[in-house]
């Protein structure tokens, strides 16, 4: 296993695409238990579980809400360019299993 | 147990992580009480009668605040039938008020339409109604006279007041194994979703283990169906021996006991799982200083649970990985070494090991028995059984759990 994933999602055709260039949030209705190596993620509305496996990750979706868009949010973690991708994969996982939402402006 | 224990690594998969325990369960089971109203022949907790040093409120209040102090986000209530404890509709709505939610088993006594109704009203529960047959006869037969009725009044009652997304529960034995489709349509006709789990060894189930567990061909027709139907199918990941049949079943293939999996017992005592009520794996109790937050992260069986398996004739299967040597509680009651095979290991070494067992081996038994004394009304029939009491078998060890 490479990279922070969170592992596969289908994805429904009528879909949005993630869009890294604007502001995200931990949806309010999630709860993150830290963990030796990341984080349970609970969603109370839709009652999923899922992990973050690893502890830069789990960062990464805290400081979302405080950075307008994910390239500046992974620049403020420290997360290594090159693996920026990766990241970005990680969160629209995230994204589609509502874990984290659009900020509204 | 080693005097070092090996290192958690980073990164990798969460399985491997697993492995090593998280700072709070996934999945815990709670049982309010050993109380029920039926006698099963197979209950997993050897229910019956109430036990007088069961939890107060007050006590079950402050399991409910720890849990949430831990971020326990739901928890699966038991019993027993944990409806006929007096404060349990105080207790699930208590749960629910403190982002604890609450998935409860029952074989329906009390879910009339009112509790239907209020059912259908609360968010952040969910209900399970117990079934072991997909008719009278077959159900009754382990359940008692009478509990096949009861539960389908509790379906019906539940699907008239709305309710969404209840569950069928079904542990598979040799009786009701030819009848998944049967089960599939009655639970799809009433808008539920079935929940099929594996017969363990534990409580009365030990008694009538050898004559209920499925067959090695039923097995395999249980993995192929499993294979045709699991998405639509809810298993608690309970039936991951059967991956060694080949292909991996979805799910966490792992047993989680104390690692991922505990139970909390009606007088407070914790088990590494529901299906380990016996001495050897009790860590501790509610009750104790640092109180269940405590057991879980120091106690020493836990911490001992909390590493991979290294030695033993399984680690040395072609199929380790994929079922990893199977359920420690069905070997444990079935006299087999923990580090051995499953007794129903799909590739027939269960088999051989079963038979191989000292003639004179008297099989480990706990001493926790809270079954019926007397007779008991519509008492199940199944080996002319003598009085004993009942109860919804299965709490899952991660039912649901999306691990991909
Ligand atoms: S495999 Fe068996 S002992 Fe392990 S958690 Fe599951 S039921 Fe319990
Ligand atoms: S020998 Fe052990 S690991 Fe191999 S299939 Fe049997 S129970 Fe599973």
């Amino acid at each position: 296993m490479t990279g922070p994933g969170t592992g596969p999602v289908t994805i429904p055709a009528d879909e949005v695409p993630f869009d890294p260039t604007v502001g995200w949030r931990k949806s309010p209705s999630v709860a993150l238990r830290p963990e030796p190596f990341g984080a349970l993620v609970y969603h109370f509305g839709n009652r999923k579980l899922s992990f973050l496996k690893s502890k830069p990750l789990v960062a990464v979706v805290k400081a979302l809400e405080a950075h307008p868009d994910v390239a500046s949010t992974l620049r403020a973690c420290d997360v290594p360019e090159a693996q920026h991708p990766a990241y970005v994969t990680a969160l629209a996982t995230l994204s589609r299993s509502q874990m984290i939402e659009r900020r509204t402006p | 147990m080693t005097a070092v224990l090996p290192q958690r690594p980073t990164g990798g998969r969460l399985i491997d992580q697993f492995e090593y325990g998280l700072d709070a369960p996934i999945c815990l089971t709670w049982e309010l009480t050993y109380a029920c109203n039926l006698a099963c022949a197979h209950c997993l907790s050897s229910s019956g009668r109430r036990d007088p040093r069961e939890l107060s409120t007050a006590e079950a209040e402050a399991v409910i605040d720890e849990l949430q102090r831990m971020q326990v986000f739901y928890v699966n209530v038991g019993g027993g039938e944990p409806t006929v404890r007096p404060d349990f509709w105080h207790l699930l709505d208590y749960a629910i008020g403190h982002d604890v939610g609450v998935k409860f088993s029952t074989n329906g006594v009390k879910l009339d339409k009112q509790r239907a109704a209020q059912l259908a009203r609360t968010d952040y529960v969910d209900v399970q109604i117990s079934l072991d047959g997909a008719t009278a006869e077959v159900n009754d037969r382990v359940r008692g006279t009478g509990s096949y009725a009861t539960a389908i009044r509790a379906l019906e009652n539940l699907a008239e007041a709305g309710m969404k997304d209840f569950k069928v529960s079904v542990v598979v034995t040799r009786e009701n194994a030819g009848q998944l489709d049967e089960f599939k349509a009655l639970t799809d006709s009433f808008g539920a979703q079935l929940r099929i789990t594996r017969l363990r060894p534990s409580g009365r189930g030990a008694d009538v283990w050898d004559e209920l567990h499925p067959t090695m061909a039923q097995q395999k027709e249980l993995y192929h169906w499993l294979l045709a139907n699991g998405d639509g199918v809810l298993t608690g990941d309970s039936f991951f021996h059967l991956s060694a049949f080949g292909e991996a079943l979805p799910g966490l293939n792992l047993c989680g006991a104390g690692r991922v999996v505990c139970l909390i017992d009606p007088v407070g005592d914790v088990y590494a799982c529901p299906f380990a009520i016996h001495e050897n794996f009790l860590a501790g109790n509610v009750r104790s200083p640092g109180g269940f937050q405590r057991v879980w992260q120091t106690s020493d069986l836990f911490t001992e649970l909390r590493s991979p398996q290294t030695g033993g004739a399984c680690t040395k299967c072609a199929h380790f990985d994929a079922c990893r040597g199977g359920c420690m509680a069905a070997k444990f009651f079935t006299g087999l070494p923990l580090d051995g095979p499953d007794p129903e290991c799909v590739q027939g070494y269960g088999e051989n090991a079963l038979a191989a067992r000292d003639l004179d081996l008297v099989t480990p038994k706990s001493h926790i028995d809270h079954s019926h004394k007397g007779p008991v009304r519509g008492q199940p029939t199944l080996l002319g059984m003598p009085s004993i009491p009942a109860k919804i078998c299965d709490e899952s060890p991660l039912a649901g759990l999306d691990l991909r």
